[in-house]
């Protein structure tokens, strides 16, 4: 899931740390391949600006990206290294109950998109998910999602930027204004110049090397503590406890688990309401499908993306489980670290990277980390210039402009939003609890506008006034509960069902309330209105699109096959590690 | 995108030119040990897993190349 999901306590504790000494110290061979990224990915942005002269290759990459290029992508945008930090710290605090954000919070999401929802995406020709709410619910709709978006994205992206600033400043004592300026100015030139091809083509490299880079710490990992099997002994007898190695067998009531989740709020609240959410309707993620080639490749994309989310937790939540069991000492929370000068939860990734690698394989692992978050801000911005250009300046300032003012316009969006993120990265420095509140924001509309998408799209009776309404009632209801639990810390029982649930439970059980409220006021308002004509919701709704049929030439190629292939596999790891 | 470079041709250049440059700092280190060896030093990490890289690199690099 995206920065808006990892643990924002814990983050925003990792940014007050004062730097007395950096974790890591650089060699040449390092540092070399640090800047052999770097003249990497501008080369790529100088390649790839003479195929990005029209608006469809600069937004829209050409639509001829791949299956596998647009899955790579796809899962990539997500996998931010401030994410891999944060969950590799929450896997040491928690245990193996991390592992639920990467697998029934995505991998249902993920195939349900491949499978149910990308068709409608894809028949339709929309250039971005507002644009499939102008189809669907006409211009009102369109514009207030389309505003929202680009606010958000481009303060996410300065989020990320701040953050890596911060992690560089942690990890390698680099200076914030450095991190900031040098990756700012590297994103604004490949995105520019190259589009969504370039931001593309530069997280398909990201995901390699965040794989090559992490993925020597598990292997070193089960090594040293002797295998699995080993090292649930080796965690139960250091922990006092079985429970960090179960996903599911503690999560029978609140109390029972150390993130005081319940197994409602994860199926549901998680597995339904954000996951969905955010992995079908976030378009930071869906732009990086509407890029394939054709439509068994739009489909077959969230489904290769699928596969490689569900093998994430082994360079993530591994190495948080492995430190348990071989660093030599407790890692400790960030307030306790700071007046103490031990090591807290947060850095349990880079420890883990420094204690297992030297020279040369150490710059890998940070040129991951920088990667990770070059491609996150890269996707937000590129996504920015997109809403912006198509669902905003295209369709309510200037609607009559030539094809080569539209891709002129995405160029200088791209460093507008660049610099936009600039900003708000020192907005963030000097309030950091704005963090918090934007990472808030974010997931009031992610859930509601799951329940605007999926009607609009299954359910032919849905109206322009019921989207309408039933968006705005369960952002409402987002922003309410939030609000009521922010201002009365008890009322947490009434919303998490619970007085023993914790933060994470309360995002759960938002998301949930404020889908369930789209969804019936949707429909409520849909019944006493008046539907649109079935011949307008061609290509836009079930039942009344003729969707192109594929035509496989064997079973093993269809996107079906692939999913239940994926489906089997996440049931079969869930009760294995039950 | 007929007529250009493959992802997969820099995704193989950046792999081979990596996995020699880390394979290489693994065979120095057996010359001259670092002061501060890493745990599991003694598996020589850097030198099979750059290894690894540099093949997996040169596979894409020439399998992928610009004709």
């Amino acid at each position: 899931m995206s920065l808006a999901s990892v643990p924002a306590a814990a983050l925003a504790a990792f940014f007050q740390t004062p730097v007395t000494q950096s974790l890591v110290h650089l060699s040449g061979v390092d540092i070399a391949i640090i800047a052999i990224y770097f003249a990497m990915v501008i080369y790529i942005g100088f390649y790839l600006k003479s195929a990005s002269n029209t608006s469809e290759e600069f937004f829209m990459a050409g639509r001829e990206m791949t299956a596998w290029i647009a899955g790579l992508s796809f899962v990539s945008a997500n996998l931010g290294a401030l994410e891999l930090m944060g969950w590799a710290s929450s896997a040491y605090q928690y245990g193996i109950l991390a592992t639920h954000w990467y697998w029934i919070g995505a991998i249902p999401a993920m195939l349900f998109l491949g499978i149910v929802m990308m068709p409608f995406y894809y028949v339709c020709k929309t250039h971005s998910v507002p644009g499939y709410l102008k189809l669907r619910y006409g211009d009102g709709a369109r514009g207030l999602s389309a505003v929202c978006f680009a606010f958000m994205t481009v303060l996410m992206s300065g989020i990320n930027m701040y953050s890596m600033a911060l992690v560089m400043k942690v990890v390698l004592g680099w200076d914030l204004n450095f991190s900031i300026w040098v990756s700012s100015i590297t994103v604004a030139i490949y995105v520019a110049l190259g589009g969504l091809r370039s931001a593309i083509f530069n997280e398909v490299l990201q995901f390699l090397l965040i794989w090559l880079g992490a993925l020597l710490i598990p292997i070193m990992g089960l090594i040293e503590a002797g295998g699995w099997t080993n090292l649930k002994h080796q965690i139960a007898a250091r922990m006092g406890s079985t429970n960090y190695t179960h996903l599911w067998s503690t999560t029978a009531h609140f109390r029972d688990n150390p993130m005081g989740i319940h197994w409602t709020g994860l199926v549901f609240g998680l597995g339904i309401a954000i996951s969905c959410g955010y992995w079908t309707t976030d378009f930071l993620v869906v732009q990086r499908v509407l890029s394939a080639h054709n439509l068994r490749a739009a489909r077959m994309a969230p489904i290769i993306g699928a596969g490689f989310k569900m093998m994430v937790p082994f360079i993530v939540i591994l190495p948080g489980l492995l430190a348990l069991s071989v660093l030599p000492f407790h890692l400790v929370p960030q307030d306790v670290a700071v007046a103490t000068g031990q090591h807290s939860f947060n850095e349990v990734l880079p420890l883990m990277l420094v204690r297992y690698c030297g020279p040369g394989l150490l710059g890998l692992g940070v040129t991951a980390l920088i990667a990770g978050f070059m491609s996150g801000m890269a996707g937000n911005v590129s996504a920015f210039a997109t809403v912006w250009t198509y669902d905003i300046y295209g369709a309510f300032l200037n609607k009559k402009a030539s094809d080569s003012h539209y891709v002129s316009m995405g160029r200088w969006c791209t460093f507008i939003g660049v610099l936009i993120s600039v900003g708000t990265a020192y907005l963030v420095q000097h309030a950091a609890s704005i963090m918090d509140y934007v990472q808030a924001l974010f997931s009031f509309f992610i859930a509601p506008l799951l329940g605007t998408v999926l009607l609009g799209m299954l359910w032919k009776r849905t109206t322009k006034a019921g989207g309408f309404w039933g968006l705005l009632t369960g952002t409402c209801t987002a922003i309410g509960l939030f609000l009521w639990v922010h201002l009365d810390p008890s009322a947490l029982r009434y919303v998490a069902l619970s007085p023993d649930a914790k933060a994470m439970a309360e995002d759960m059980y938002r998301a949930l309330w404020s889908f369930l409220a789209c969804v019936i006021v949707t429909v409520l308002v849909s019944l006493v209105t008046e539907p649109r004509p079935i011949a307008e919701l061609e290509g836009l709704v079930y039942g009344a699109s003729n969707v192109p049929k594929e035509h496989d030439d064997y079973w093993y190629q269809k996107p079906i096959v692939w999913a239940s292939m994926i489906a089997v596999v996440f049931v079969v790891l869930n009760v294995i590690f039950w | 995108m007929r007529g250009h470079i493959q992802i997969w041709f820099f995704g193989g250049i950046l792999l081979l030119t990596y996995g020699v440059l880390i394979a290489a700092t693994g065979l120095w280190e057996l010359a001259a040990p670092p002061a501060q060896e890493a745990v599991l030093w003694q598996l020589h990490a850097p030198i099979w897993w750059g290894g690894m890289m540099a093949a997996a690199g040169l596979f894409y690099t020439v399998r992928f190349r610009p004709r």
